[in-house]
């Protein structure tokens, strides 16, 4: 592997957990739900993911664990939110918070136990490519199945009946409701397709960027997740450009740092939150854009008339 | 799951036991740590400390801990509450718990208070800390005779003197073997967060760095160094589980014995104020096995080791020059620990500056 290869490999390891988390709160929202639990289900997906492969020995069972994981946690938050119609901001954040401990229960006797690491799948011809050969095809399957989860959302929402209901579901409830469909169930598959995708994203930091549990590992990636999802203004494409940048720029200010450029590392360690935030006022300048785009839903609970 | 739970209910019925049930002649030792005890550093360290002492004194103490507790308003209200439960003596393991340990002493004058890495001390409130820069002394050393590439990375979590510290005491470690010796530093401006440590690791490993040096919490870049075939060192708790062929010591962090004759103190009555900040001396930082290196750096490695614990050598003996050439230290002196607390600037020979 030469410079560049290695290079590209962190990055996409950096960005793979965000992405995965952020194109499956990009569902729940677009069905008109917020779930601030991200950070509470993914940590769940990696300390049952570790976990499970731990015992087993195989990394595939503790994929399968992580989603696990995941989905009950957004099972909880929906039974909450859209069964007992409790605030959705109070209950994402005290997921997020019963998430990192809970985990941690879980967790206490695998704590300083090194993990079983999920194998990277060669596509052959193709990884033997300069430069992109290992960071876009010599890599883990949850890799392949974040970058296919985008082509599925966006066909999912934009061509297919579904995604018309589900969008629909997520602008303008009470219409979607006289149109006769179920909003509350739309929503319930959503959150939990949620819980799925922050599952795999839990699974990926346990099993391949860092293959250690330690308590409150996921770091705050989930909020950056729930940031990206506003950033790609709920278009599922964008979270690609936004995962990634987020990613590379994370990445590159350590090379500027251990390259010895003369920037204070504070302010190095904020950029890649710094571009993000740039990003985000270009994109929110075009207010139509911006308003399109938004479910207009968001946020808010719905209580069929009886 | 079942079993989860019940262990759950074990561990909440044993608190509100330990905390309920004050016998007389028991010594009663509370702990406050800043992270969970499963961080696998800090505050797992201070907890094998706390093991310890049950493990001495047997039905002679009762010890009781609250993990996970911040360095705000928090800490003050957990702090209070150990010392209302009757806990004859507590220790405080973080610098942020500095002024709420030192407020709640002043309600409590019976109660005796141990706080560690601070600077600010009352009749029933003594401070402590280890000299971990001994240890990253040897690292250098080992560093400098291991590099095949002549780059070192050095990941750290924030600049503050601690670290600059240790940095400063590798460097001169280091330079000892060979004074031409380069490091590259990266700051992740966090103390916890796994993914940055391996990322900064990756960097650092791809600018041609084959030895890993870290001040941060997880074993994240030691896992890296084990991936990417080059060496590292284990932070403040034996990681070798997770790089066999690749780890090269580690220092660790070690409370035991303080721990022990701080409470044998309290039985005794003949506990003080005082301030220990204590090396390889008081037992306080160890070093795991010297292993994956040749016999004869091993070797050199171990005679440092002793010639530090018997004060033979200083880390910080002169002449040590900074950066830009000033002389801090004549030759036949060493830095003081008042400068040594504070420092915050490169000793000479490592590029770049000190992040303000």
């Amino acid at each position: 592997m030469d410079f560049a290869d290695a290079l590209l490999v962190s990055i996409v390891t950096a960005s793979t957990p965000l992405l995965l988390a952020a194109i499956g709160e990009l569902v729940v929202e677009r069905s008109g739900v917020l779930n601030l639990g991200v950070e509470g289900m993914m940590i769940m997906g990696a300390v049952c993911a570790f976990a499970t492969s731990l015992t087993t020995g195989n990394p595939y069972l503790g994929i399968l664990a992580g989603i696990l994981g995941g989905a009950a946690m957004s099972l909880l938050f929906a039974f909450l939110t859209l069964g007992l119609v409790a605030n959705q901001y109070a209950t994402g954040l005290a997921l997020s918070l019963l998430g990192l401990g809970f985990s941690g229960m879980i967790g206490e006797n695998y704590v300083g136990t090194p993990g079983v690491k999920l194998p990277t799948l060669d596509i052959p011809v193709l990884s033997d490519l300069p430069v992109v050969g290992d960071a876009l095809f010599n890599q883990d399957i949850l890799f392949y199945i974040a970058i296919l989860l985008v082509f599925f959302v966006s066909w999912l929402l934009f061509k297919s009946r579904w995604g018309l209901i589900l969008r629909a579901v997520g602008e303008n409830h009470n219409s979607a409701h006289a149109l006769g469909y179920n909003v509350n169930r739309v929503r319930l598959y959503s959150v939990l397709f949620g819980g799925v995708c922050s599952g795999l994203s839990g699974a990926y930091l346990s099993l391949v960027y860092t293959n250690l549990w330690i308590e409150n590992m996921t770091a705050g990636r989930g909020w950056i997740a729930l940031a990206l999802v506003v950033f790609a203004s709920w278009l599922p494409w964008r979270t690609i450009a936004g995962a990634y940048l987020f990613g590379a720029v994370l990445i590159l200010q350590f090379h500027a740092q251990g390259a010895g450029w003369e920037v204070p590392s504070q302010l190095l360690s904020a950029l890649p939150y710094l571009a993000t935030i740039v990003a985000l006022v270009f994109i929110s300048r075009n207010r139509t854009v911006a308003r399109v785009n938004t479910p207009s839903c968001l946020g808010q609970s719905f209580v069929p008339d009886r | 799951m079942r079993k989860l739970f019940a262990a759950a209910a074990a561990v909440a019925l044993g608190l509100t036991a330990s905390l309920g049930a004050q016998a007389a002649d028991k010594t009663k030792v509370g702990f406050v740590y800043v992270g969970p005890v499963g961080d696998m550093g800090w505050s797992y360290q201070h907890d094998q400390g706390r093991q310890a002492i049950e493990k001495k004194f047997g039905d002679k103490v009762e010890t009781t801990f609250v993990e996970s507790v911040s360095e705000g308003p928090d800490a003050e209200r957990v702090i209070e509450k150990l010392a209302r439960a009757g806990n004859n003596i507590i220790f405080t393991t973080s610098f942020g718990y500095m002024n709420p340990t030192l407020k709640v002493a002043a309600k409590y004058p019976d109660v005796k208070f141990e706080h560690a890495t601070g600077y600010k001390r009352a009749d029933n409130v003594s401070t402590y800390g280890a000299r971990f820069y001994e240890g990253r002394y040897i690292l250098g050393q080992i560093a400098a005779k291991m590099t095949k590439t002549k780059t070192i990375g050095y990941i750290g979590a924030t600049p503050i003197p601690e670290v600059v510290r240790g940095i400063n005491s590798f460097m001169l470690g280091a330079q000892s073997i060979d004074p031409e010796l380069k490091v590259k530093i990266i700051w992740i401006n966090s103390w916890f967060d796994p993914g940055k440590e391996a990322d900064a690791a990756k960097a650092l490993i791809d600018q041609g760095a084959d030895i890993l040096v870290q001040h941060t919490d997880s074993a994240a870049p030691l896992q890296v160094a084990a991936e990417r075939g080059v060496l590292g060192f284990g932070q403040a708790s034996d990681q070798i589980k997770f790089a066999p062929k690749n780890q090269l010591t580690a220092i660790v962090d070690h409370w035991d014995e303080y721990y022990i004759s701080r409470v044998q103190a309290v039985m005794d009555g003949t506990w003080k104020s005082e301030d220990t900040w204590g090396g390889f001396d008081k037992e306080m930082v160890h070093m795991a096995e010297f292993t994956n290196m040749p016999e004869d750096v091993a070797k050199m490695a171990a005679e440092t080791e002793a010639k530090i614990k018997s004060g033979e050598l200083h880390p910080f003996k002169g002449p040590i020059y900074k950066q830009d050439g000033t002389l801090v230290v004549k030759e036949g002196e060493t830095l003081d620990d008042g400068t040594l607390l504070g420092m915050n600037w490169y000793v000479k020979g490592i590029d770049g500056k000190v992040p303000e």
